[in-house]
């Protein structure tokens, strides 16, 4: 086990370094330039360009800017942002954090166990009406852009309906002294809409793969052999197949990990929810380089994160991988 | 004594949708009926396709039966509801041919034993632990082995465990289907001697099913030869071995192979396949198929009831 760990954790260190060094010369050779962007159309003369230039550190040639930022990134010091100086992009990303966490593991949450328990529902129903209905309704969910379905929610639950409010995280006019029963109300008033939108569009994919994976399962003798000793149909399904059907959706688990922190950028700029994706856009559109290399190192963290817990999973979960 | 199991024109139909149509229904089995005594083990042979393994789980009603009865120990089986099902279950149970995929890959082999007790209460909690062993070592393994996952055994092991984890509930019957096929035949003849053993020390009934005569001969005290979804013969095994009467049990026991060289025998080829189960022929099933000399036009006209020919059950027109 240790020695599994230690081989697998170093697996993920070369690889986030290998996926540090492609973004960092990748984000250069993309057409932009920060100061451009910061400048806009201001007439401004060449010598202040120059300086700012070199405040930024710009002026370097490109393998020394890249070794001055990995040596402080080692450090855990991510640099300024350009965009927002003097803004440091550590403290950006963390106060971003939580605004991130919140939305994506709610989605995770939703996504899953929803998702986990209709496709299950689907594969002990196969053929039926709900079967059949399901499907076609968690592939229209996933054929809808996201940006689209939360136009859509805003306008009717929002502007028609005045139901939900259509963005931010809390109410602006909302005493900050409130007793925490009502900021928690509020604030998942302002969670749902984003949540659903991004769960609707992503469940498709868990639930049809839970319905195969069951699907595979429940057609194996060992199940019948469980019926015929006299489990309940619910044991049947969860106690035994559905325990050897759950890997391919721990799999999709690792894969969607990252929402965690990326969240989606269409969906958070819509509902103007103040995450990380709505900061990845402003480091876009403002070519802020430190910026931008810091929130896609958050991502490719938890993309390598994923790999790693889906690994885990396995290991913890199927005695085939364990004991070899 | 009345039988312990005792089968009644059971039916079975599998439909198949079509996309535009309702197709023909499969006649999986066409009206098969048939007893099983205490302490008995009846064999059932067939090739493939011939309901065979639907029998077996049609009566445990791990599929619903389209028609038919099917009473154990004096309760239909097909007339119960589902509580008293499951209360029943305890004393029918069912190993697998494919030891593969009949154990849990995610459940430790003690545990899968110890499941069926659990369920049923059969023991004090405390007990389990050792009538796991004790019944581990009843089918030849090392009650040590209770902790490990069914990936750490060979094929004949894991059919071991399927036999202990049928036997957990202490059944009265239970439904072999196929149990020995997908074994090498040295250790087909460990698990048949197995079966063997427990069914003189527990008074087990049995329904053997197999495609291989030579392997349901050598456990069967009477042997039913299935025919897509019709049994054409059903004997005692002697009977049936000695003195075949219904074509297909000849052509079936040709390809037995013969361990004495000195004698002499003819192997019957049978040629085409057998009907297809969803657009069976009016008469006889096998016609297509019949080498007989005196076969006729009424065999491929008139369906042949089962009757009594030299004492054992047959149904074709021209036996005796």
């Amino acid at each position: 086990m240790i020695g599994w760990l230690i081989r697998r954790g170093l697996q993920a260190v070369l690889t986030f370094a290998a996926a540090i060094v492609i973004l960092f010369f990748l984000m250069r050779v993309t057409p932009g330039d920060p100061l451009m962007r910061m400048t806009e159309d201001r007439q401004i003369s060449v010598a202040e360009m120059a300086r700012l230039k070199h405040r930024f550190g710009l002026d370097q040639p490109l393998a020394l800017q890249f070794i001055t930022f990995t040596s402080a990134a080692i450090r855990g010091d991510l640099g300024v942002s350009i965009y927002r100086y003097p803004d440091r992009v550590l403290d950006l990303i963390v106060a971003r954090l939580p605004a991130s966490l919140l939305l994506g593991g709610t989605v995770l949450l939703l996504n899953f166990t929803i998702g986990v328990w209709l496709g299950v529902l689907q594969a002990a129903r196969r053929g039926q009406f709900i079967d059949r209905w399901l499907t076609r309704l968690s592939l229209s969910g996933y054929a809808m852009p996201s940006f689209w379905l939360a136009l859509v929610l805003v306008y009717f639950l929002s502007t028609r309906w005045r139901l939900l409010p259509s963005a931010q995280m809390t109410d602006p006019l909302l005493d900050p002294s409130a007793p925490f029963a009502v900021r928690t109300f509020d604030l998942l008033r302002h969670l749902l809409m984003p949540a659903f939108t991004l769960a609707i569009v992503t469940i498709a994919a868990t639930m049809q793969y839970q319905r195969t994976a069951m699907l595979e399962v429940l057609r194996l003798d060992f199940v019948l052999a469980a019926r015929a000793r006299g489990l309940t149909e619910s044991q049947v399904r969860w106690r035994h197949a559905w325990r050897n059907a759950l890997f391919p959706v721990l799999t999709l688990f690792g894969l969607w990990l990252p929402i965690l922190v990326s969240g989606s950028v269409f969906v958070e700029r819509i509902f103007n929810w103040p995450g990380l994706g709505s900061l990845a856009w402003e480091a876009i559109n403002g070519r802020d380089y430190p910026l931008l290399l810091g929130t896609s190192m958050i991502v490719t963290l938890l993309v390598i994160l994923g790999g790693v817990c889906t690994d885990l999973g396995y290991w913890l979960l199927d005695p085939r991988v364990r004991r070899p | 004594m009345t039988p312990l199991l005792e089968v009644t024109d059971l039916v079975k139909h599998y439909l198949s949708r079509g996309l535009f149509r309702a197709g023909l229904p499969t006649r999986a089995v066409d009206g098969v009926s048939f007893e099983v005594g205490r302490g008995e083990t009846l064999g059932l042979v067939g090739e493939s396709g011939s309901g065979k393994s639907t029998i077996g789980r049609t009566i445990l009603r791990l599929d619903e039966p389209t028609g038919g009865r099917a009473v154990f120990d004096g309760v239909n089986v097909f007339e119960t509801d589902r509580e008293t099902l499951r209360a029943m279950r305890r004393k029918m149970q069912i190993i697998f041919q494919d030891p593969f995929s009949s154990l849990n890959p995610r459940m430790a082999i003690g545990s899968a034993v110890a499941e069926g007790m659990e369920i049923h209460r059969l023991a004090p909690k405390a007990e389990i632990p050792e009538r796991v062993a004790g019944l581990l070592r009843e089918v030849g393994l090392d009650p040590s082995l209770a902790t490990r996952y069914p990936h750490e055994f060979s094929g004949g092991q894991r059919q071991r465990v399927g036999i202990a984890r049928a036997l957990a509930v202490s059944p009265t019957f239970i439904v072999c289907d196929e149990p020995v096929s997908a074994l090498d035949v040295s250790v087909q003849a460990q698990v048949i001697n197995l079966l063997r053993d427990l069914q003189e020390h527990r008074g087990l009934s049995y329904l053997f099913i197999a495609h291989d005569l030579a392997v349901v001969r050598q456990i069967s005290h009477r042997i039913a030869v299935l025919y897509l979804g019709r049994i054409v013969e059903l004997g005692t095994t002697d009977q049936i071995i000695e003195s075949p009467q219904h074509p297909y049990t000849q052509a079936l026991l040709s390809a037995v192979p013969e361990p004495d060289p000195r004698r002499q025998r003819t192997r019957i080829v049978l040629r085409g396949d057998p009907p297809s189960p969803s657009a069976p022929p009016p008469g006889c099933a096998f016609a297509g198929r019949c080498f007989h000399s005196s076969k006729n036009a009424r065999c491929t006209s008139e369906r042949p009831e089962q009757r009594t020919v030299a004492g054992r059950q047959v149904a074709c027109h021209h036996a005796g």
